[in-house]
């Protein structure tokens, strides 16, 4: 065990994947030569040269694209989109070609790719660099999605992703990077489709994911100052979603506020919801609670755009307001 | 003409009928409610798929448009998985998952079948940049149409793969409509092999009704290709003679040009040129026909007794191991 960043945690994983394996490697938009937009892959061309660490030009649905042919040609590419924003160029290979292929091809075709890119707001980088999307691409059968929340699972999706037959999508929150945590470097792959309780607590069940994660459990100490004891649970995987996890939680609990940085409107959290009422409906003592994103382009000013994204004293005052109007 | 070069010029010219009987067929059954969705027939271009096929070896990968029944029988798709792929039935190529639009054959390296316009590219870039990371000296050929020339991932592809030196064959079947929307009012620049210029790619034009030209062309972009000096833009000038799909109505061109298109049938002009070189005779051509006939006539058979998928089996391979 070692302290170490979310963003070394993730090198750390492509660095053992490309010294075992030959059929690894990495493209995207600066992954090489400048070091990764997010220095995540940083040294990475220095070791393994400019072949297997690749340049691309900025055409995110070509290179996508041809990560999905080198797949079938029986590599193991990862490819790096730089952030979600810039997969809406790509969305043509990811919905038409990587998440069908398989079926549409009575099951002759496997796409082994892997694909990792930032998301998340909070930052200030305004409308057009802030989105939370992943909750979108959840809804397509055919790609699994993982949302990595701390240092650990960084490193070990990368290495689930690769030993997965079908695509992997790796949504990496861009406010995590810096963040350390403790990581095992002789840990293998962590299990793609598995939630965890982060913390246990019996009076309201706290379901979140990525970059939100440490909002939640932020929230969870101030609660327990006032004798409120919040579980917090990490989804960790988004499709397949670990909804056995959820309904024991909220069995255990009764209540469930579920914390997405996603717009409120159709988001990951919806679906959640959705999931508790069909299996757990009996269970709760109160209707369940969503905080989200305002419905709005993401503002550039510091304070507007804090108040935009779901915040701490959101998730406090979403569980007293459930504890005072159905305690 | 040499023993060895009549047998190659009846094995196209029986590919071509092959291809077009099929295609009749096909037409035929679709009315009949037997084939349903999309129908996309390849009755003009025969000379195209024929030709182009010739230069290719079975190591090879192959990415089509969802005007690929021509390309797959060239392959050497047996008409009968393809025929029952149109079925809809579980002994289709696709396993009755794609139908028309969607053939696959990975044992013949023929990776589909894509009805995205211009899709398929990126993916063909990709299979070539595996073959090469793996030093295999491999071509992927990549079909697309005129259409798909329009499209940013024409422009991003043939960057990629001239900027990495792929191996990758681009095949632009050019039939003069994106859909119903004639060439001219669609490109600024409507002599494509020149847009391979703009990224110092090797290119060529041809006339796509002349299977021999295509398959001499073809030959000579491949070769290139395979050498490792880079991609190949070629393209065939050829004509759909039929509707685009099933359900178009042709307001967007007149019956005359259609007509003086149909002079040029690749099918009419190489039997033509084999007759006058005295390479075949009338019995030769019945005896083309009555294979052919007889092949289709099997693959419809094959269709009709194939079984239907399972409906437990719906979500099977969605993802690998799912039941």
């Amino acid at each position: 065990m070692s302290k170490m960043s979310y963003r070394d945690a993730i090198r750390s994983a492509l660095r053992e994947a490309l010294r075992e394996d030959p059929r690894v490697f990495l493209m995207g938009e600066d992954v090489g030569g400048y070091g990764g937009a997010f220095k995540v892959s940083y040294g990475l061309i220095e070791e393994f040269g400019p072949e297997r660490v690749r340049d691309t030009p900025l055409c995110e649905n070509t290179f996508l694209g041809a990560g999905i042919g080198a797949a079938l040609g029986g590599m193991r590419p990862i490819v790096e989109i730089m952030t979600v924003n810039f997969s809406l160029l790509a969305l043509d290979q990811i919905v038409n070609n990587a998440a069908t292929l398989r079926h549409m091809s009575g099951g002759q075709l496997s796409v082994p790719l892997v694909v990792r890119m930032t998301t998340g707001g909070g930052r200030q980088l305004a409308a057009q660099h802030s989105h939370s999307l992943e909750g979108w691409f959840a809804h397509i059968p055919g790609i699994k999605i993982v949302v990595p929340a701390l240092a650990a699972d960084a490193r070990g999706f990368v290495l689930a992703a690769l030993r997965d037959p079908d695509p992997v999508f790796i949504f990496e929150h861009a406010t995590l990077y810096p963040v350390e945590g403790e990581v095992d470097e002789q840990a293998g792959p962590a299990e793609i489709g598995r939630a965890l309780v982060r913390r246990a607590g019996d009076a309201v069940s706290l379901v979140t994911y990525g970059g939100t994660l440490g909002k939640a459990l932020q929230a969870a100490d101030e609660l327990a100052v006032d004798g409120i004891q919040a579980e917090v649970i990490d989804l960790r995987s988004l499709r397949p979603l670990d909804t056995e996890t959820i309904l024991a939680s909220v069995a255990k609990t009764h209540r469930a506020v579920i914390v997405d940085e996603g717009w409120r409107t159709c988001s990951f959290a919806a679906e959640v919801s959705a999931r508790i009422m069909e299996g757990g409906f009996y269970s709760l003592d109160s209707p369940v609670a969503r905080v989200c994103s305002a419905e709005v382009p993401m503002p550039y000013a510091k304070h507007m755009e804090e108040a935009a994204l779901p915040q701490v004293p959101a998730i406090v005052a979403a569980v007293k307001e459930m504890l005072v109007a159905h305690g | 003409m040499t023993d060895i070069d009549r047998a190659h010029a009846l094995a196209l010219l029986r590919q071509m009928l092959l291809i077009r009987r099929f295609e009749e067929k096909a037409a035929e059954l679709y009315t009949l409610g037997k084939i349903r969705g999309f129908l996309h027939l390849y009755i003009g271009e025969e000379a195209v798929a024929v030709g182009a096929m010739q230069a290719l070896t079975p190591e090879d990968g192959i990415v089509a448009t969802y005007r690929e029944h021509g390309q797959a029988l060239a392959r050497g798709m047996p008409a009968g998985s393809l025929m029952a792929e149109m079925y809809g039935k579980a002994n289709g190529c696709s396993r009755g998952h794609g139908g028309s639009m969607h053939f696959f054959d990975v044992s013949r390296r023929f990776y589909g079948g894509h009805a995205i316009v211009g899709g398929g590219l990126p993916v063909a870039v990709g299979l070539a940049l595996a073959d090469k990371l793996q030093g295999r000296a491999r071509v992927t050929a990549c079909f697309f149409g005129d259409g798909a020339v329009a499209e940013g991932g024409f422009h991003e592809s043939l960057n990629l793969a001239a900027l990495w030196k792929l191996p990758v064959l681009f095949l632009c079947e050019n039939n003069l409509y994106a859909m119903g929307t004639a060439l001219a009012r669609h490109q600024a620049q409507p002599d494509i092999r020149r847009k391979a210029d703009s990224y110092g790619m090797r290119s060529d034009a041809v006339d796509g009704m002349d299977v021999l030209a295509v398959e001499a062309a073809t030959r000579r972009a491949a070769e290139h290709v395979r050498r490792g000096d880079g991609p190949f833009l070629l393209e065939l000038r050829t004509y759909r003679f039929r509707a685009h799909s099933t359900a178009d109505p042709e307001l967007y061109r007149t019956k005359e040009e259609v007509t003086e298109w149909k002079r040029r049938d690749p099918i009419d002009l190489f039997t033509a040129w084999l007759q006058a070189a005295g390479a075949l005779s009338a019995a030769d051509l019945e005896s083309l026909e009555t294979s052919v006939a007889a092949e289709i006539d099997e693959a419809v058979r094959f269709a009709e007794a194939g079984p239907w998928e399972p409906v437990e089996d719906l979500t099977r391979d969605v993802y690998t191991g799912t039941p």
